[in-house]
């Protein structure tokens, strides 16, 4: 075979398959030993059962051979974040706390790859209760960026970004709060898309923040992007929150050079490095050399989104991560005493620093006598920010911004100061505060380090980001880019 | 039955947590039910596993809408859940999904009776306002097992039905009466089976009292998860005499939250106000705000059966029932309704129906059923009319032939011993055991001529003539003789006065 299949598209993947010129198993068998060659250098997967994988493969292949093929993702892997369960698998959120759990159950997703045919392949690096954005917080291991080990590769779903720029999968899953799929696939130089809020079930999804937390696929083409996004949206009554696509149409894409698409004011200014504003601002020439209506918006909230963020993640967080207290399943303490004292041992040992900061900051705010001052007025804040975004998004199709202000940073550079942490999702935040959908789609390089550009749409307009990204991404040499390693 | 003083009142308020009776549990779809083995009716939503999320169990919303609509409330368009955070190993989530400030129902009242001076005699009734009521899940049970502890989910994620009264309640009889009423509305909507020995039913009781007349509530007390309606009424009575006496000494209530020994029968502190737990309270992101549908609410309305006093009102003044056997009646909706199709089958004599329902049927039934049921029960066991041998239209049979005379009312009951024995129709026994009443005034003339000229009476017949009425009984035993106990005995007696004349 002319081509490594680590190299292939999903899309490409599944043509060679559908005319039997490959086996899920020769697939399977390649990055696996892609993964023993690669995976101790990049850290992406905390887990691969290999006998598992390759039953999967089999009995693909068997389905296949026997005609009874379930569509485009029949025998592909995909590999999927440690915070999204998977029966039979480890379900641990990178976290000391869950160390010892097997998942007992699937998620929705996962019950959607399976009917998709597709092969459930691995656990991937995350921080802690995706809690974090540079996968340094996981109690695991280090992930590192393929395109410079010395560099992190974005967070939370560090390791989802990291596998697929390091030619370990093909496709991954990934979940987003506050920027957590969209700002590693801008690091690592791949495509993330998180979905309008209530596209994608949740069930089987850790929660750390539920009125933010969306599940989203992660891919090194558009292409890719789409295909794993389909298989994954649809209605499911195990989540009140998911509609699906089912009972509200996706906005029809439309001709993409005829895309209106909004600057927000000032946005390429706040300490965003020189060389991703270059980037950033060539894809915006880009469209306009295309036919698509340029214009200014203003967001005038915008500087509001990080602090209201912190307040609302923290304060759900606090109490979704309650239940974590050794009783039940997880990392129980040692130390026994009363069963109360029990629980607070169990999560003084389990917790790491991350997470306890942001319960404690959790609970400050929600704590009778600050609620008002903090939770009840971040609410409001929330609710200012998607009024605003909705409004901008009634005169433009879509809001074009960098994904992150500066390139991957160092591995340890920023650890000793969150607050600095904090800024990385300053972009990305507001689609999950306001619902909507966006990606990040690879647009450049920042010396040897991948810069992506970040798009928002109004609710359930993914086809729309798509058909953005697609005749970006045709013009340009991102799609299907690996770091050589 | 208060033990205050008549210079003190006491101000009762109560939160009833009530198990609604569902399949399911309120947000997972494991199904409840009592008796199990420990942890087997539970799922991951239950045991809040990662990665779960609830689901509204529509059939638990449904019951909730009913008991509003049973208690005349209003069904707000909307209601919503929030998260109580406390943690504590019986909690799964260490949160405990609730309604804060949406509850399913608002407002509504119970009308209550109070004993009346004598069994015979109806009670003072008055009305008892709700404040709200809202749908929440229980949590499971720890137990304390030699050096360790043990937990139980069973009943975690159960549907709890909080409801909660304004502070209307003045004495323990009134808080006993509201309970009694409130299981009767309950279990006749088949809202909840209130079984109180399964611990479907737990009472938070505040109590507060001051100076009567005074306009100003006093500072209350909590006594939290009382299981039966006793344990209220012995907690009123209690801690109304500990309060008037620490106010009496001088001394002043603590605002605080107490408990109840019921083998001691006293309550002891829990925690005080500085102790209160901070349960940071915020909207349930996993839920979203739950519309109620107006048919939704009509649909439901169609199910409220009739009131429990309306209906003791119209046994009373529509069919002339005596007071006793309405009240009987009324408590148990089955009963009620047995009566109803018997009286429809014979309308002319709903007092003689329900003299056999509420006395005779109930007696048997209930030796039957081998026991008279559990004590401590709000409102007498109901029986199971489902293995009734008789049927309301045997039974209005039954007391059609007693009032067209073709049998007595001592016939009756044996009658209706048979019945209840086979099964069959009374005309059927009457007919197979020749029970059927001789009325043949000619035959019986004849008889009772023939007995009047026995000399053996003679001494009788110069007694009652003297003016001793009871002597004429003495004529009654041989006339019942000769018709094998068969003649009409009201027609005997006139006949006998009319040749004795």
């Amino acid at each position: 075979m002319a081509d490594a299949l680590h190299t292939l598209s999903a899309a490409e993947l599944g043509r060679r398959l559908a005319a039997g010129t490959l086996t899920s198993r020769a697939l399977c068998e390649a990055l696996i030993v892609r993964y023993q060659a690669v995976n101790e250098k990049v850290g992406a997967f905390t887990h691969l059962d290999h006998v598992d994988v390759l039953a999967q493969a089999d009995a693909s292949d068997a389905r296949r051979k026997a005609g009874q093929g379930r569509g485009p993702l029949e025998g592909i892997p995909v590999a999927i974040k440690d915070n999204i369960a998977v029966k039979g698998q480890p379900l641990t959120c990178s976290s000391k706390m869950l160390a010892p759990l097997v998942s007992p159950y699937d998620s929705h997703v996962a019950e959607r790859l399976r009917a998709a045919g597709a092969i459930l392949y691995g656990r991937l690096n995350m921080d802690e209760f995706a809690m974090g954005s540079s996968t340094e917080n996981s109690a695991v291991r280090k992930t590192f960026n393929p395109w410079d080990l010395a560099r992190i590769p974005g967070g939370s779903s560090g390791g989802s970004a990291a596998a697929l720029a390091a030619g370990l999968v093909p496709l991954s899953l990934g979940s987003d709060t506050g920027g957590s799929i969209r700002q590693p696939a801008s690091h690592c130089g791949v495509v993330g898309l998180k979905p309008s809020y209530g596209l994608i079930s949740r069930f089987g999804l850790v929660a750390f923040a539920s009125s933010l937390d969306q599940i989203g696929p992660m891919a090194r083409s558009i292409e890719d992007c789409e295909l794993l996004l389909n298989a994954l949206a649809s209605a499911d009554a195990r989540d009140m929150t998911c509609f699906g696509p089912s009972d509200r149409t996706l906005t029809p894409a439309g001709e993409a050079k005829q895309l209106r698409i909004g600057i927000p004011k000032g946005f390429l200014g706040k300490g965003v490095a020189p060389e991703v504003a270059a980037a950033v601002n060539a894809a915006v020439e880009f469209y306009r050399a295309q036919g698509c209506a340029i214009s200014e918006v203003e967001l005038p909230s915008a500087d509001l989104a990080v602090p209201t963020y912190y307040v609302v993640a923290t304060a759900e967080a606090s109490s979704n991560l309650g239940r974590y207290d050794g009783v039940r399943y997880g990392h129980r303490s040692a130390s026994a005493g009363t069963p109360v004292e029990m629980m607070t041992a169990s999560r003084s040992e389990g917790f790491g620093p991350e997470v306890k900061r942001r319960i404690l900051l959790g609970t400050f705010v929600l704590s009778a006598g600050y609620a008002d001052a903090y939770y009840v007025r971040a609410l409001r804040a929330r609710a200012k920010i998607r009024a605003e975004y909705l409004a901008a998004l009634a005169g433009v199709d879509v809001l074009l911004t960098p994904t992150v202000p500066t390139p991957a940073f160092k591995v340890g550079e920023k650890a000793s100061d969150p607050l600095q942490l904090y800024l990385e999702d300053i972009f990305t935040i507001p689609a999950n505060l306001a619902g909507l959908p966006a990606i990040s789609v690879p647009c450049g390089k920042s010396g040897h380090l991948p810069v992506g550009f970040h798009l928002v749409g109004a609710p359930l307009s993914e086809a729309k980001l798509l058909a953005a990204g697609r005749l970006f991404e045709a013009a340009h040499g991102f799609a299907h880019q690996q770091a050589a390693l | 039955m208060s033990t205050s003083p008549s210079d003190w009142e006491v101000v009762i308020g109560l939160e009833v947590h009530v198990q609604l009776h569902t399949r399911a549990k309120v947000f997972a779809s494991s199904p409840w039910g009592f008796g199990k083995e420990p942890n087997e009716q539970v799922d991951p939503v239950v045991l809040g596993l990662p990665g779960t999320l609830p689901v509204v169990n529509r059939e638990a919303v449904e019951k909730s809408i009913l008991f509003g609509l049973v208690v005349g409330a209003e069904i707000p368009e909307r209601c919503a859940w929030d998260r109580k955070n406390y943690f504590y190993p019986d909690n799964p989530k260490n949160y405990q999904l609730t309604q804060k400030d949406f509850p399913i129902v608002v407002g509504g009242q119970v009308e209550i009776e109070l004993p009346g001076a004598s069994r015979n005699v109806m009670g003072e009734h008055k009305f008892i306002r709700i404040h709200h009521a809202h749908l929440e899940e229980d949590v499971g049970k720890l137990s304390h097992a030699g050096s360790g502890s043990l937990v139980d989910y069973n009943r975690a994620g159960v549907p709890l039905l909080e409801i909660v009264t304004e502070p209307d309640l003045r004495s323990s009889a009134e808080a006993e009466a509201f309970l009694r009423s409130l299981v009767a509305m309950l279990t006749q909507a088949g809202v909840a089976d209130c079984d109180m020995e399964k611990g479907q039913l737990r009472c938070d009781c505040n109590v507060s009292v001051r100076r009567r007349g005074a306009e100003k509530l006093g500072t209350r007390t909590e006594t939290k998860n009382l299981n039966s309606i006793s344990s209220v009424r012995d907690t009123v009575i209690y801690e109304t005499a500990r309060q008037i006496r620490e106010l009496e000494a001088g001394r002043s209530i603590t605002q605080e939250t107490r408990g109840w020994n019921a083998e001691l029968a006293r309550g002891y502190v829990l925690r005080d106000k500085e102790d209160a737990h901070d349960y940071r309270y915020f909207p349930d992101p996993d839920i979203p705000t739950l519309k109620i549908s107006r048919q939704t609410v009509t649909r439901l309305a169609k199910q409220v059966p009739e009131n429990l006093y309306d209906r003791q009102r119209r046994y009373v003044e529509k069919l002339g029932l005596p007071y006793t056997a309405a009240s009987v009646l009324v408590n148990d909706r089955a009963l009620a309704e047995w009566f109803e199709l018997a009286v429809a089958a014979h309308p002319t004599n709903p007092s003689g129906i329900a003299n056999l329902v509420a006395n005779d049927l109930l007696r048997d039934l209930a030796a039957s059923a081998g026991a008279a049921g559990s004590f401590d029960q709000a409102a007498p066991a109901p029986v199971s009319l489902a293995s009734c041998p008789i049927k309301p239209a045997q039974l209005a049979g039954l007391v059609k032939l007693t009032d067209d005379g073709v049998i007595s009312k001592q016939q009756a009951k044996e009658v209706f011993a048979e019945m209840f024995k086979s099964g069959q129709d009374a005309a059927a026994i009457v007919d197979a055991k020749g029970l059927r009443q001789n009325s043949d005034t000619g035959e019986l003339e004849k008889i009772v001529q023939e007995v009047i000229a026995d000399p053996a009476v003679a001494k009788s017949i110069a007694e009652y003539r003297a003016g001793n009425e009871k002597a004429i009984n003495a004529l009654k035993g041989p006339i019942m003789k000769r018709t094998q106990g068969k003649a009409n005995p009201v027609l005997i007696d006139q006949l006998l006065r009319k040749f004795l004349a």
